[in-house]
């Protein structure tokens, strides 16, 4: 198995820390699977980098956290897979909440097209160089961004739940 | 007695209302309409243990040659277009039954994007209740339908003209 329980001695942090030493903000391990807190600014190259030459070739998922509260607001998470090396790496990117905006991975993959319209459409973060960006699981006239904390659960026309003995 | 009876049994005396109700009761052709897993459900009771035929019943996928319509599953805001497009193509008379939890009252899911019972958009005639209701529950909310259709009063009247068609308040 690649990588002991030290994260710093995965091989794909040891690279990347050579390679792109002033992006990487944390690396955390949990149970075997390791995650790189990286900037938003260069996720393109570090993405293109893992994908390239570490064989990184799968991205599995595009998805975000909403910890509204604290600065950055939303945390893109990206989950990538080696097939070759059958190993699998967790990249988080912070998103400022007053400037919801990154690259999009589309160039690298495909499949970013519509991973990255869920996000959109359902956090409102939006992703430059994305040739396609618009709703996908909402009806296109929809206003607002539902999975943000701040969005009611029964939506903005409708009374909130008053609890099973109201 | 002595008394001809020259046509014997070839003739049958009744109600024109009793001979129309009891010809749409019996081949009631649904539009099947399943969203979620309450279609799974309704697949079932059209298979071979419970048999949706034998009550006449064929699911017919256009909706130009159905009478009533199944709202099986969950109904989000963005498909309902979509089902009212479906409910107008229907030809007169038509019957909505609304089967699940999700199709009676939005079913565990109170949220924003999913329609709270089909009843905001369509005339509901027969709710199932159930997640998901089983094939007998269907079978049994088919024959109150049945039973419902057979309450209507002139509705061939209607047709030619003359009065109203009488629903039942069932």
């Amino acid at each position: 198995m690649k990588g002991t329980d030290m994260p710093e001695n995965h091989h794909a942090v040891i690279r990347l820390k050579k390679r792109f030493a002033d992006s990487i903000l944390d690396v955390g391990e949990f149970r075997g699977e390791v995650t790189i807190t990286v900037g938003k600014e260069d996720i393109t190259g570090i993405c293109g980098f893992l994908k390239e030459t570490l064989e990184y070739n799968f991205l599995t998922d595009v998805t975000a956290v909403d910890y509204l509260g604290q600065e950055p607001r939303f945390m893109m998470v990206y989950h990538l897979c080696s097939m070759s090396g059958r190993d699998r790496i967790r990249l988080k990117a912070p998103v400022a909440g007053s400037d919801p905006l990154i690259d999009s991975l589309v160039p690298l993959w495909k499949t970013a097209n519509w991973l990255e319209r869920e996000v959109f459409d359902l956090f409102g973060i939006t992703f430059n160089n994305h040739p396609d960006l618009r709703r996908i699981l909402l009806p296109n006239d929809w206003t607002g961004h539902p999975l943000r904390k701040d969005y009611p659960l029964q939506g903005p026309d409708r009374d909130p739940y008053k609890g099973r003995l109201a | 007695m002595g008394v001809d009876r020259p046509l014997g049994d070839n003739v049958i005396f009744t109600k024109l209302d009793a001979l129309v109700n009891w010809s749409r009761k019996s081949s009631l052709w649904p539009m099947t309409f399943g969203t979620a897993c309450c279609a799974i459900e309704m697949m079932a009771t059209g298979a071979a243990s419970h048999d949706f035929d034998r009550f006449g019943t064929i699911f017919r996928a256009s909706p130009r040659q159905a009478d009533c319509i199944i709202i099986a599953g969950t109904v989000t805001k963005k498909m309902l277009p979509v089902i009212k497009t479906i409910y107008e193509q229907m030809p007169e008379p038509k019957w909505v039954i609304a089967m699940g939890a999700c199709a009676c009252s939005g079913g565990i899911f109170d949220t924003y994007s999913v329609v709270q019972g089909i009843d905001e958009a369509l005339p509901v005639d027969v709710y199932i209740p159930g997640c998901p209701p089983r094939p007998e529950a269907l079978l049994y909310g088919l024959i109150k339908l049945q039973e419902k259709i057979m309450m209507e009063r002139n509705s061939f009247g209607n047709a030619l003209g003359f009065g109203e068609r009488v629903e039942p308040a069932v």
